[in-house]
């Protein structure tokens, strides 16, 4: 499989998946399949920057949180509804991408440092909400349930399941717009070799601006989808750890850099984690430890994982014929 | 026309003066050598111009506009590129996606710049190679990828950082009309290089920096005679080689 | 106004802690210098070393002080075994490989933890826990002036392994030049697998003097590796001395932060030291490399 049929087939998966709930009828079937489309917009997040601009966040915690934070805080006590809190959420997320955008890539931080730097902005947001009156301090934020679309919320968690499918979709869309434009040719280029593309004319700064810019959005929309869904946030939920090692994950196992990639991993790891927890009992952390030894192995064997799989598979494939 | 001018231009690293006192100028449609020993400063002398170190003092200009510590980015849509002496290829990418990345520069459509790359590699004897990833060349694909990257950006002045060093003669014979080709087009061009013969018979003018300093400049022929050069550069029976490589002594 | 014994206090206390984070620090900062990996895979295993203490006291008895012999070994040899057959060959050639890798150890390290031993928070309890030592104004605990002296001395061994010893001159000699340590015989494989083993042994070191004063959990090691990144950064990747003397600083910077900000604010200023750090002098404020 090349990366266009790649594209193909995970968007042709979608479509086929939009339906899903209304022929097989399994409550396990629909959470399961919300959890994999959330974690693979936030993977789609992370591969933008990460992926294809080779800019490794180890702090999406951070724009996932904020775009939570941001569209509960709105509903709950400034009385905004909830559609105008998503795409505030949205906005928080690009704002949120500015800051540490401007004060990493203004200094050039690179390679290890940016992860670093993404990190400790996670953990300073989330020691901020757990400290913060706003935020419900450690004792989190709780969403009023109240069902219909104009608030957001459904009664049926099938309407999750297509909303979670949409925002998939759509970032999915945005990746491959990205991928066959020209700021997609000059972030491989800035991941590639970053001094060689400024020779030829590339702003290393600009293009990884614009990068981190739509990564955070990205991510936060995923925050402000969380918080409709569970209608509970609170700053270890949002800004925690976890949140940002699964924005890497699925683009990592999937496929850095391609667009169907995030897709792929999030499927994957998701079908990993159901297994691994059902065999340990129900043990929490059964799934991670599985996600540990998942990451460990792809970084050692797969470094293009499944894509590059599939890509070696073809390949080898078209020498044969 | 002068398109290049340097002036006074110092580099120092920590104690290190890598550059000292150095003032040169290029004129539009030239081509210029640099030519020096190891260590003298040529590379140094490259990153200044195309901004990629700053100098500790002195002035760049090029096209008539003070353009001192501007970013390489900005200099290169300027129409001033360098290539790399240790080739910098995106590994990742073919070859075609790789001058896509120059083309880009001047071109927003990825289709036209996907074609456009054709056109350059055609240029540079890499249009065989369009499809393969760029980590599969060999030396001299990947000095003639360099190239063709810089060439994507359709720059006024090319910097070229000893694009025939690593090459064999016959891949060298390859390369020198693709350079001259390059000069007809219309486009200026600065180069570093070790291999003399091809400096001889390429240039319109020699530079020498020794020690980062400029020991001396004039035609090929002159840098040739020049007993200065030969005691401080070419050293003895330098001469002797020159003449004997020279194209007229081949019979070509 | 707060009394200045209690700052005093306030400020000893964080000597103390910052003690034992420099050493950990230490470990982190020597596998930076030689290797040029970050190894987020530390804390877990200052963690696990930790729950080495803990069960060898719950189960045979055995001191938290007197843990150290029998901890010692055990984590250099898994140290260097994790670096010989897991983290050297994943690594490859880009340093974010090795940033994940070392991601991936944590999280099985800590959930394996978690599974294996629940998210209870545990300590011990021994007989000397709540002694008293009086220094000037100040009282503390005896376990945290144990940590303090501890790790003082911890670190001076080590500071004599990397500079005195053979051992520590190859593994210096591969930090500054791989391949001229390759070309005069060095084994670099092996003296990057003892770094590691040498930096993983620290935290076995730091787990036996914190416990009598501490807590073991599965997450505890997250907090101090980010602590420990900061000092590290702060005073300069890969530097000996900075990352001591930075550890300190942190430890008392933690401690008297949280007397006048409350706890969660004096944390942030951490972070805020570290990304400050990491923006304007990615080199480090205190030290040269080794
Ligand atoms: N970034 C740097 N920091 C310190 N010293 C440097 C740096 N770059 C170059 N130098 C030193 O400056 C001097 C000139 O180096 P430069 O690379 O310009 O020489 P060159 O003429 O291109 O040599 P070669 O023919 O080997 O390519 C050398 O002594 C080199 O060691
Ligand atoms: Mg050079």
């Amino acid at each position: 499989m090349n990366p266009a049929q790649g594209e193909r087939a995970a968007l042709v998966f979608l479509v086929l998946a939009a339906p899903l709930p209304w022929l097989v009828d399994s409550g396990t079937l629909v959470h399961f399949g919300i959890m994999v489309f959330q974690a693979a917009t936030l993977g789609q997040a992370w591969n933008i920057l990460g992926g294809m601009g080779g800019q490794f966040s180890f702090g999406h915690a951070a724009f996932f949180g904020a775009g939570a934070y941001t569209t509960a805080i709105l509903q709950l006590r400034f009385g905004v509804d909830a559609w105008s809190g998503f795409f505030a959420a949205i906005l928080a997320g690009a704002v949120v991408a500015l800051v540490i955008g401007l004060a990493s890539f203004r200094f050039g931080l690179r390679g290890s440092y940016f992860a670093l730097v993404t990190l400790a902005f996670a953990e300073v947001l989330r020691i901020l909400a757990n400290t913060l009156e706003i935020t419900g301090a450690g004792v989190g934020l709780l969403l009023p349930l109240a069902p219909g679309l104009e608030r957001l919320q459904f009664a049926d968690r099938r309407g999750y399941y297509l909303l979670a499918l949409f925002l998939c979709a759509a970032s999915l869309l945005v990746a491959r717009a990205v991928a066959g434009s020209r700021l997609g040719a000059r972030l491989v280029a800035v991941r590639e070799n970053e001094e060689a593309a400024s020779a030829l004319g590339v702003d290393p700064f600009a293009v990884k601006m614009r990068a981190i810019l739509l990564s955070g959005a990205m991510a936060a929309s995923v925050g402000a989808f969380y918080v409709q869904y569970f209608l509970y946030l609170d700053p270890h939920i949002a800004f925690g750890p976890q949140v940002s090692v699964e924005a890497l994950l699925g683009p990592i196992v999937g496929g850095p850099g391609t667009v169907a990639g995030p897709l792929a991993g999030a499927f994957l790891l998701q079908l990993l984690g159901e297994a691994s927890r059902a065999l340990a009992g129900g043990a929490t952390g059964a799934n991670l430890v599985v996600y540990g030894i998942v990451l460990i192995l792809i970084v050692r064997f797969l470094p293009g994982g499944l894509a590059g799989l599939a890509r070696a598979r073809a390949e080898r494939a078209g020498a044969g014929s | 026309m002068t398109l290049l001018g340097v002036e006074h231009l110092c580099v120092r690293f920590g104690g290190l003066t890598a550059l000292e006192d150095v003032c040169l100028a290029v004129d539009e449609g030239e081509i210029v050598a640099v030519i020096g020993p190891n260590g003298a400063g040529k590379t140094t002398l490259f990153a200044a111009i195309s901004g990629f170190s700053r100098p500790t003092a002195g002035r760049i200009r090029f096209a008539g506009r003070d353009v001192t510590g501007l970013p390489p980015h900005r200099l290169c849509a300027m129409g001033l590129v360098r290539t790399f002496q240790v080739t910098r290829p995106f590994a990742d990418l073919t070859v075609r996606e790789n001058i896509a990345v120059g083309v880009h520069l001047r071109h927003r459509s990825p289709r036209r710049a996907r074609a456009l790359a054709e056109g350059v590699a055609e240029r540079v004897r890499l249009a065989d190679r369009l499809d393969q990833p760029a980590a599969a060349l060999t030396v001299a694909g990947r000095k003639r990828l360099e190239l063709a990257r810089a060439l994507a950006t359709e720059p006024r002045l090319l910097l070229l950082d000893e694009v025939l060093a690593g090459l064999n003669p016959a891949e060298v014979a390859e390369m020198e009309p693709v350079v001259r080709d390059i000069r007809a087009s219309g486009v200026t061009i600065l180069l570093v290089e070790h291999v003399l013969q091809a400096v001889m018979r390429l240039s319109d003018r020699v530079l020498v920096l020794v020690g980062g300093r400029l020991a001396a400049t004039g035609t090929p022929a002159e840098i040739v005679r020049d007993p200065a050069v030969i005691e401080a550069y070419l050293g003895e029976g330098a001469d002797r080689l020159v003449t004997a490589e020279s194209p007229r002594a081949r019979g070509a | 106004m707060v009394d200045p014994s209690i700052v005093a206090a306030s400020a000893l206390h964080g000597l103390a802690t910052g003690a034992v984070y420099a050493l950990v620090a230490l470990g982190l900062s020597l596998v930076y210098g030689v290797l040029h990996i970050v190894n987020f895979a530390h804390g877990s295993l200052l963690m696990l070393a930790l729950y080495g203490v803990y069960f060898l006291h719950e189960r045979l008895g055995l001191d938290p002080y007197l843990a150290l012999p029998v901890l010692l070994p055990v984590a250099g040899l898994a140290g260097y075994a994790l670096h010989r057959w897991v983290i050297a060959p994943a690594g490859g050639a880009r340093d974010e490989n090795v940033l994940l890798v070392t991601l991936g150890l944590a999280l099985v390290l800590e959930n394996l933890a978690l599974v294996a031993f629940r998210s209870d928070t545990r300590t011990i309890e021994t007989a000397y826990s709540f002694s008293m030592v009086a220094l000037g104004p100040a009282l503390l605990p005896l376990p945290k002036l144990v940590a303090l002296l501890g790790s003082l001395v911890a670190t001076l061994v080590l500071w004599a392994i990397v500079q005195k010893t053979d051992l520590g001159r190859a593994i210096r000699a591969v930090a500054r030049e791989r391949e001229a340590a390759r070309l005069v015989g060095i084994d670099t494989r092996h003296a990057f697998a003892l770094a590691f083993a040498i930096g993983t042994a620290s935290s076995a070191v730091a787990a036996c003097l914190l416990l009598p004063s501490y807590y073991v959990s599965p997450q505890v090691g997250h907090g101090f590796v980010l602590i420990a990144f900061t000092i590290v950064v702060l005073g300069g990747m890969g530097s000996f001395w900075g990352a001591f003397w930075g550890g300190l600083l942190i430890g008392v910077v933690e401690s008297l932060g949280g007397l006048f900000l409350g706890e969660s604010l004096g944390q942030i200023g951490i972070f805020a030291i570290f990304i400050a750090v990491l923006l304007f002098r990615p080199t480090g404020l205190l030290g040269r490399p080794l």
